[in-house]
């Protein structure tokens, strides 16, 4: 395989799951703006979701004010935003483009399909109800790809360049919500939170697809360390950290032995995982939440950069 | 030719529907209204979706557009066909074997039969190339051959497309769709298949790989990139034929030997489709601004260490000055009378020539020699007074820049059109594969003029395409 094919299959991964993560965060974002009470409320929420996204101080920059508008466009349509939903599905499809011969068809139409449709739709158009709307339909593109992929790619080095990117991505994701609120999650002497940090970790569920799974699991009503143990140290979780990270090193792992070489990526992929592997909560909370967010954030990009270089992307 | 009312491949003159078209014509009588309006839409949303998409340069609509399909094919009979694909043949087996001649001994020109000027002076006369062996002997061995038809028994060619002939992928891709939004009538119509091309293809390619080669050859399809107008095409016939699809900065030479770079480590390459053209292939021995090609390319394919199909310097076979000569060339190197007609073509540099050019413009086509794609032509009849000043005065400044012809009455095929079906101008394109054999696929990709009364086919200048059925005895 082109070491430019695996690049381009990794970025397709990373920029479909991007955008569903985008939308996901957006949708929060628009939910908490229209229960906030507080004066400036709804613009708090819109930034610090903007800085889960790692866009709010591009946002800033742009000189307009944060309101639900202004924050949908930006995040959905806006070209100058390399994270929109726009730029990512854009950048999915070019990625698409240049590997043609290296996804399947099923793969194609439907990230194509769902291109074509987004690109007719004018923002102005999309307001309130429609946006929401609009939102769910990007998560349903996303899973569509996904689900297309799953069922018709070889198991082969590609695929395992495709999920790389898809989970790199994803560990990225959920790390950075908990980070933009790891505050509303440390120990406190109060063991009960009051309404607002309910609606903080509703928030947090709600931007990592979990507050209903989060029942099934705990039986219990929201705790914040229960939320954080959840999103880091559940296996079960799909999107926390160590269910991340664990698929990470296995889908390397898979490539060491397609290729029968063991290269940087896997050590960098088993450095990752050994972060969330045999410890607890108590244990990170006594070390500092922020501090281990930083450092797993930090070796997820490095697994990102020597995938890169281990397999020739350039 | 030229002023008659044009041949209409349906019917005859007096309204009656031509053999090969009768279960056809009983096909569209049965169906009810709106059934080809419904075929037409779906025939959009099929091409759309499979991202079967071409550029227009300029456009400001964006970079993709999905060409025009008409759901009405255009049929060729067994016999019609039989004869077209003998004379193509023997084009370009001759085209072939001037090819070597002129990279080699250039007996040719030796012999007086084209000027020596023509060929030595030509910006298509690639140096580089002589005494070069080519495996198998062959320079060309993708060629679409452009040709219309004017009467029943009546073909000309237009053009011999030696470089980097495109559109075979519409031809793969109209035939899949006629078969999705149709199926009924291939049950009724025996209809010679085109979709074992790309297998030829494959053959082709392989059968021209360098001789030091064991084993099954490495084939690259070598692409400009995802911004190319035919890049659907590239990709297409990449993954038909199970070739690795490779951009300029994918293949390196090392020690006259070309390399991919993949996942594990360079990987020698046989044989290079090439779909980026002669001047950009290789920086170091062309165009040193080309950011497209693989240094060292050249040197790797004079070594014999890699082959590129088509060889650089093919153009030289296909300019239009030199296509005056092709029924010479035929015969000074097969012995054989052409069995295919050329256009007559005015020479304007012959004073007198261009003087009855200047005089008739408006009943004439004019065509750069260089020019491509329906760029920089003019259609007399169907020009302005102002246009024709225009290319008067070209001419006038440049007469060696410019070939002229009658305007040919192109055949007419029924086309489904916003008033229903209604006859609009084609030409045909069929492909043609040369390695250890020549083959042809049957029929090839009919270009249609879908503006009323428009003679020119080109996708660029709003075209459509055809299913091309060539009838099964």
């Amino acid at each position: 395989m082109l070491g430019r094919t695996a690049q381009n299959l990794f970025w397709l991964s990373r920029y479909v799951e991007r955008a569903e993560n985008m939308a996901r965060l957006l949708e929060v974002g628009y939910r908490m703006s229209l229960t906030s009470r507080r004066e400036g409320g709804a613009s708090e929420h819109l930034v610090s979701m903007m800085r889960a996204a790692e866009v709010d101080e591009a946002f800033e920059a742009t000189g307009r004010q944060a309101d639900l508008d202004t924050v949908a466009h930006y995040m959905m349509f806006d070209p100058e935003n390399p994270s929109s939903v726009y730029s990512c599905l854009l950048a999915a499809r070019t990625n698409a483009r240049s590997v043609r011969t290296a996804i399947t068809i099923d793969m194609w139409e439907s990230l194509n399909a769902g291109w074509l449709e987004f690109a007719q739709i004018k923002p102005r158009d999309v307001r309130g109800a429609k946006l929401l709307g609009l939102l769910s339909w990007v998560k349903q593109l996303s899973h569509e790809f996904r689900g297309a992929l799953l069922g018709t790619i070889l198991r082969d080095d590609g695929f395992a360049f495709s999920q790389a990117g898809n989970f790199v991505e994803r560990a990225d994701n959920t790390a950075r919500i908990l980070d933009v609120k790891y505050y509303v999650l440390l120990p406190r002497a109060k063991m009960v939170g009051g309404d607002l940090d309910i609606q903080q970790w509703t928030l947090i569920l709600r931007a990592a697809s979990a507050h209903r799974s989060y029942r099934h699991v705990y039986h219990d009503r929201y705790k914040a360390h229960n939320i954080a143990d959840f999103l880091m140290l559940r296996p079960e979780m799909p999107r926390s950290l160590i269910f991340c990270a664990r698929y990470i090193e296995e889908t390397l792992d898979s490539l060491a032995d397609i290729y029968g070489k063991r290269e940087g990526c896997q050590e960098a992929a088993a450095k990752l995982r050994a972060m969330v592997e045999g410890t607890n909560m108590e244990t990170i909370f006594a070390h500092g939440l922020h501090e281990f967010l930083t450092e797993f954030i930090a070796r997820n990009n490095a697994v990102s950069e020597s995938l890169s270089a281990s397999y020739n992307f350039y | 030719m030229g002023d008659t009312t044009p041949f209409d491949e349906m019917h005859n003159a007096d309204g009656s529907v031509r053999e090969p078209y009768r279960a056809l014509a009983q096909w569209l009588d049965e169906q009810p209204d709106k059934a080809l309006t419904l075929m037409q839409s779906d025939a959009e949303a099929i091409f759309r979706k499979l991202g079967i998409t071409f550029a227009v340069y300029g456009s400001e609509e964006g970079t993709e557009k999905v060409i025009p399909f008409d759901v009405i094919p255009r049929i060729i009979s067994a016999m019609e066909w039989r004869k077209l694909s003998k004379g193509i043949e023997q084009r370009v087996r001759a085209l072939n074997a001037f090819l070597y001649d002129i990279y080699h001994r250039q007996e040719i020109l030796k012999a007086g039969r084209i000027p020596e000027k023509l060929i030595l002076q030509n910006s298509a006369f690639c140096p580089e190339m002589m005494g070069l062996e080519p495996a198998r002997g062959v320079y060309a061995h993708i060629i679409g051959t452009d040709i219309v038809r004017v009467g029943p028994d009546e073909f000309y060619v237009l053009e011999d497309n030696l470089r980097t002939p495109s559109g075979v992928s519409y031809m793969l891709e109209d035939r899949e769709a006629m078969m999705q939004l149709a199926p009924d009538l291939f049950s009724r119509i025996k209809v010679a298949p085109v979709d074992n091309y790309p297998e030829n293809l494959r053959r082709t390619l392989e059968s021209v790989a360098p001789a030091n080669v064991s084993g099954a050859p490495t084939i690259a399809v070598l692409t400009p990139g995802i911004y190319n107008s035919a890049y659907f095409e590239h990709s297409f016939l990449a993954d038909q034929m199970g070739a690795q699809l490779c951009e300029g900065p994918d293949l390196f030479v090392d020690g006259g030997k070309v390399y991919m770079r993949t996942t594990t480590g360079p990987e020698r390459v046989d044989v290079i489709y090439r779909r980026i053209d002669d001047d950009y292939i290789d920086p170091l021995t062309f165009r040193p601004d080309s950011m497209l090609g693989v240094p060292g390319l050249f040197d790797a394919y004079r070594a014999g260490n890699v082959t590129l199909v088509n060889a650089p310097g093919t153009g030289i076979a296909d300019d239009k000055a030199v296509y005056t000569y092709v029924p010479e060339i035929i015969e000074f190197y097969l012995g054989e009378k052409a069995l295919l007609n050329n256009v007559p073509t005015y020479n304007c540099v012959d004073e007198e020539e261009r003087n009855w050019v200047l005089a008739n413009i408006g009943d004439l086509v004019v065509k750069e020699v260089h020019g491509s794609g329906g760029y920089g032509m003019m259609v007399g009849p169907t020009s302005t007074k102002a246009q024709h000043a225009e290319f008067k005065r070209k001419i006038e400044a440049r007469p060696d820049n410019y070939i002229v012809q009658p305007t040919l009455a192109l055949s007419t095929c029924p086309t489904y059109v916003n008033a229903g079906i209604a006859p609009r101008h084609v030409d045909l394109r069929p492909y043609v594969l040369m390695g250890e054999e020549v083959r042809i696929t049957p029929g090839g990709l009919t270009r249609v003029a879908l503006k009323k009364g428009s003679l020119v086919v080109n996708s660029s200048q709003g075209g459509g395409t055809k299913d091309t059925w060539v009838l099964e005895d």
